[in-house]
């Protein structure tokens, strides 16, 4: 699946966005592989209240299923308007 | 409906026209305007602005047809910009049209509360002194319990 970073999360990590092989069955698991790859994974999920996430482009919540999921995005609350 | 995402400035007395123009049944036509407000404590040079291409649309439209069914619009416009904006730019802008003021102006407070929260955009202030990125409010968030 496509993961996307956006804001301090994307700087955080270093990236806008990557593919990513996984088993990971809910958005949680998947946070949990990401950090476990490298530090700088881990320190931009070390508070995940301080982050949103988006399943196929729909706001969703860290428990979500991932079964079928296309594309993944972290980012901070969001400052529109 | 209609449902702008653009990097580039838009026209404010064009698009209110333009809206108002189709809506001669309506009654009330409401239309905000956000601006690049200056900085308290140092001078703002820009504000950057970025946005999931994609989902910003969708959740745009989503928002906008939230308020169409809720307050019984007969017309929604929403335009937001992204990228690079200098203080006193105009950011975005929503226009309401409803049979009677009170729906059009509560339509456009909703949109707003909502765009603020529920889109994806993130914005990040430029000054002499540094970048950052503009925290969320939390009475923002709670803004939307009003509704």
């Amino acid at each position: 699946m496509d993961v996307l970073y956006f804001a301090w999360v994307r700087e955080r990590i270093g990236l806008p966005r990557e593919k990513v092989e996984s088993n990971a069955s809910t958005v949680a698991e998947l946070v949990a592989e990401l950090r476990g790859r490298e530090e700088r994974y881990d320190v931009a999920f070390s508070d995940l209240s301080a982050l949103r996430v988006a399943v196929d482009q729909e706001l969703t919540d860290f428990d979500a299923s991932l079964q079928g999921a296309r594309e993944v995005a972290f980012f901070p609350p969001m400052t529109g308007g | 409906m209609r449902v702008v995402v653009q990097e580039e400035p838009f026209d404010l007395a064009a698009e209110t026209a333009r809206f108002a123009e189709g809506e001669g049944g309506s009654g009330a036509i409401v239309t905000f305007t956000g601006v690049v407000r200056d900085l308290d404590d140092a001078p703002l040079e820009a504000m950057e602005i970025e946005h999931y291409p994609g989902m910003t649309e969708k959740a745009l439209r989503k928002i906008a047809e939230q308020a169409v069914a809720r307050f019984n619009l007969q017309d929604v416009l929403v335009i937001h910009r992204y990228g690079r904006l200098i203080p006193g730019a105009q950011i975005m802008m929503v226009a309401t049209a409803a049979r009677h003021r009170r729906s059009a102006f509560d339509a456009a407070d909703f949109l707003m509360d909502y765009l603020k929260s529920r889109a994806p955009f993130w914005k990040r202030e430029i000054t002499a002194k540094g970048e950052s990125w503009v925290a969320a409010k939390d009475e923002d968030e709670a803004a939307l319990e009003r509704w």
